[in-house]
C-alpha cells in the first residue's frame, strides 16, 4: 500500500515535471518576451541589458528551476494582451470555471445514477430504449451543437433562461459565487447541462450494466430469499455495489470537465479560465496559455492521484493484493 | 469482373452490412455528403465565393416555405447573401478534407511511431510512450488549442491565416496520434516474435525493412478501424475549432465556422443560417459514427 502511493507520487511528479517543461519551452523560446515589453525605438545596448536583467541569458536548465520555482509561488508573468499579471487574471476567472464545473458533475452524477437504475431495473421498458438512444445521439454530437440547441430553445424560443454570462455575483473573499442568487442559479443550468452532459451519458451506461450484472449474481438472489422488500434489493444491495466504479469514473472524468469547459464557456460567453484560455490562443499570449497548461495539468494530475487513492479506500479487494496499474 | 461482384456479394462484410437498415440508411447519407462536398462547384445552386455574384439586397433572406424567401435560394442567405444552402456544401467539403487529411496525418504519424517504439524496444520505446501516455491523460482538444496557438505564436498573426488550414490538419493530426502508436506497438510486439520475423533476420535482412515490408502489413487491421472512428472525432473537432475561432478563416468557411457566423444572429430571428449548417455537421457526424462503429463490430472477430 505505502510502496504503491510512493509509485504513484514519484509517477505524478514525473507528469507534472514534462507538462512544467513544455510549459517553459512555450514561455522561453515562443515569441520574444523582450520584443513585447518595449518599444520599437529601444536601443540594442538596452535591449541586452534587459535580457540580463531578467535572466533570459542563463543556461536553460537554470531557467527551467527558476521557472518551476516561480509556478510553484504562483508567478507566470505578464500576460502579452493586457499586460496584467497572469496569475490575476486566472485567479479572477477561475471561480468561475470551477463552479461550473462541480455543478455540471453534481448535474451528471443526480441524473445519471437514478436513470441508469431505472434502465437497469427495466431494460425493456420504453423509457429506457428513449434513453438510451437519446443518451447515444447526444454522445456523438459535437458540445457546441447542444449548447446553440439550448440556446435557440431556452433562450430565444420560450425566453426563460439566460444565453450569457454568470448572472449576479457575490463576493466572498476572493471567491466569487453565482450560487447565491436567482439569476446565477437560472444562468448556471444550460452550461453546466452542456457540460454534463457526456458525463451524465456515460455514467447512466455505466450503473446500467453494473445492475444488469449485479441483479444475477446469488447474493441478490439470497437477498430475495430473506424476504426483503425490492427497494433493499435494489438501493441497498445492488446500487451500492454499483457505485465503486461510478466514483472512479466521475473523479477522472472531473478532470475533462474543467478541460471541456473551455467550450462551454465559450458558447455560452461564461467568464471563466476556458473563455481566457480561448482569447490568449487568439492573440497568442503566450504566458496564459502556458498558465492554464501548467493548471489544468496540476488539476488533471491530483485529480488522478486522489482517485486512484480513493480507489483503495473504497474496494478492500484492491488493498489484499499489491496491484501496480492504475484504477482502471 | 463478375466474380468481384461474387466476392462482393458472398463477403460476411456484405452481409452484415445488408442486414442493418440503420447501416445502410448512415452509408447513403455519408455518400451523399461526399458527393455533395466533392462536387460542390457543380452540384451548389450558387457559387458562395464568387463575390461578384454576391448581391447585399439578397442578404438575410428566409428559406423557400417562410414568407419573403426567394425560390433561388432554397435555405436562405446569410448577411452577406451568401445562399446556405451553397456555403454548406462548400462548407462539408473543407470540414472533410481538414477531418481526411488529420486523420492521415495522425495514421502516418502514429503508425510510424508505433512501429519504432515497438520493434526497437528499449529506450526509444519507453521515451515515446511515455509521451503517449502524458498526452492521452488530456483531452484531445485541448492538445490541439495548445498547438495551434503556439504556431501562432511562432509564424506570427498574418502569416497564420494563409496556412490556417494546415496548421490545422498539423494539430488535429498531432492531438491524434497515440491511439495508432499504441495499437500498433502492442501488435508489434505480438509480430515480432513470430517465425517469418525470425526468417526475415536469419536472411540477413535490415531491420527497418523488416518492420516496413514484413511487420507493418500483418499490424494495419486494426489501425483502418481506428482511421474510421477518428474520422467523425477530427471532423468535430476542427468543427470545435473553427466554432471557437482558432480554426479556418471565415473567408473559406467549414462547418464550424459557418455555425460560429450564425450563432451571432440566433437572436435577430435569423435562425436558419446557423440552424442549417448544425444540422448538416450533426448528421454528417451521426452518419460517419454509426459506419464507424459498423465497421468494428463487423471486423471485431477476425481481428481477434
Amino acid at each position: 500500500m505505502i510502496a504503491f502511493i510512493i509509485r504513484r507520487l514519484i509517477q505524478s511528479v514525473f507528469v507534472m515535471l514534462a507538462v512544467g517543461f513544455i510549459a517553459f519551452a512555450m514561455f522561453n523560446y515562443v515569441g520574444d518576451p523582450i520584443a513585447i515589453m518595449v518599444g520599437q525605438d529601444t536601443p540594442v545596448e538596452q535591449r541586452v541589458q534587459l535580457r540580463q536583467a531578467l535572466g533570459l541569458d542563463d543556461p536553460a536548465p537554470v531557467r527551467f528551476l527558476r521557472f518551476v520555482g516561480n509556478a510553484v509561488e504562483g508567478k507566470f508573468g505578464l500576460s502579452y494582451r493586457t499586460t496584467e499579471p497572469v496569475a490575476n487574471m486566472i485567479a479572477a476567472r477561475l471561480p468561475a470555471t470551477l463552479e461550473l464545473s462541480l455543478v455540471a458533475a453534481l448535474m451528471a452524477l443526480l441524473l445519471g445514477i437514478p436513470m441508469g437504475v431505472f434502465a437497469g431495473l427495466y431494460p425493456q421498458h420504453w423509457l429506457s430504449r428513449i434513453m438510451l438512444t437519446v443518451s447515444l445521439v447526444g454522445v456523438s454530437l459535437p458540445t457546441f451543437l447542444i449548447g446553440i440547441l439550448l440556446i435557440l430553445v431556452f433562450s430565444v424560443l420560450l425566453g426563460w433562461l439566460p444565453s450569457f454570462g454568470r448572472g449576479d455575483v457575490v463576493r466572498l473573499g476572493w471567491w466569487t459565487t453565482g450560487l447565491l442568487t436567482v439569476s446565477g442559479w437560472k444562468a448556471i443550468l444550460m452550461p453546466a447541462f452542456t457540460l454534463g452532459l457526456f458525463q451524465m451519458t456515460l455514467i447512466m451506461r455505466l450503473v446500467r450494466s453494473e445492475m444488469l450484472e449485479v441483479l444475477r449474481t446469488d447474493y441478490i438472489k439470497f437477498a430475495r430469499a430473506r424476504g426483503l422488500t425490492n427497494r433493499a434489493v435494489y438501493f441497498g444491495h445492488a446500487l451500492k455495489n454499483t457505485l465503486v466504479p461510478v466514483i472512479t469514473i466521475t473523479g477522472v472524468q472531473l478532470g475533462s470537465i474543467i478541460a471541456f469547459a473551455i467550450i462551454t464557456e465559450t458558447v455560452f460567453s461564461w467568464p471563466g479560465m476556458g473563455l481566457l484560455f480561448v482569447q490568449s490562443v487568439l492573440f497568442a499570449d503566450v504566458p496564459v496559455m502556458s498558465a492554464y497548461l501548467v493548471l489544468i495539468g496540476f488539476f488533471f494530475v491530483v485529480i488522478n492521484l486522489l482517485v486512484d487513492l480513493l480507489y483503495f479506500v473504497v474496494d478492500p479487494r484492491l488493498r489484499a493484493q499489491d496491484t501496480t496499474g492504475r484504477g482502471i | 469482373m463478375n466474380g468481384w461482384v461474387h466476392r462482393i456479394r458472398d463477403s460476411d462484410l456484405y452481409w452484415s452490412f445488408t442486414r442493418s437498415k440503420l447501416v445502410v440508411v448512415s452509408a447513403a447519407i455519408t455518400l451523399l455528403f461526399f458527393i455533395g462536398a466533392f462536387g460542390a462547384p457543380l452540384v451548389a445552386p450558387h457559387n458562395p465565393f464568387d463575390l461578384a455574384s454576391l448581391e447585399l439586397t439578397d442578404a438575410l433572406k428566409p428559406p423557400v416555405w417562410i414568407d419573403g424567401g426567394d425560390a433561388a435560394f432554397l435555405l436562405g442567405t446569410d448577411d452577406q447573401g451568401r445562399d446556405v444552402l451553397s456555403t454548406i456544401l462548400y462548407g462539408s467539403r473543407i470540414s472533410l478534407v481538414v477531418g481526411f487529411l488529420s486523420v492521415l496525418f495522425a495514421l502516418v504519424l502514429g503508425v510510424g511511431l508505433g512501429l519504432v517504439a515497438g520493434y526497437a524496444g528499449g529506450m526509444v520505446d519507453a521515451l515515446i510512450m511515455r509521451l503517449a501516455d502524458v498526452q492521452l491523460s488530456f483531452p484531445a482538444i485541448l492538445i490541439a488549442l495548445l498547438i495551434d496557438g503556439i504556431t501562432r505564436s511562432v509564424i506570427g498573426q498574418d502569416r497564420h491565416s494563409d496556412i490556417a488550414v494546415f496548421v490545422l490538419i498539423v494539430s488535429i493530426g498531432l492531438s491524434y496520434w497515440v491511439h495508432y502508436a499504441r495499437t500498433v506497438r502492442g501488435s508489434v510486439l505480438v509480430e515480432r516474435t513470430k517465425e517469418y520475423v525470425l526468417a526475415a533476420r536469419v536472411i540477413g535482412l535490415p531491420g527497418p525493412l523488416i518492420a516496413l515490408r514484413h511487420v507493418l502489413p500483418n499490424v494495419m487491421g486494426p489501425v483502418l478501424v481506428i482511421a474510421t472512428i477518428n474520422l467523425a472525432l477530427a471532423v468535430i473537432t476542427e468543427a470545435t475549432l473553427s466554432f471557437l475561432g482558432v480554426g479556418v478563416p471565415p473567408t473559406e468557411p467549414s462547418l464550424g465556422t459557418l455555425i460560429r457566423i450564425g450563432n451571432n444572429f440566433l437572436f435577430s430571428g435569423e435562425w436558419w443560417i446557423t440552424l442549417f449548417p448544425s444540422a448538416a455537421l450533426a448528421v454528417l457526424v451521426l452518419s460517419v459514427n454509426l459506419l464507424g462503429d459498423w465497421l468494428r463490430d463487423a471486423l471485431n472477430p477476425k481481428l481477434r
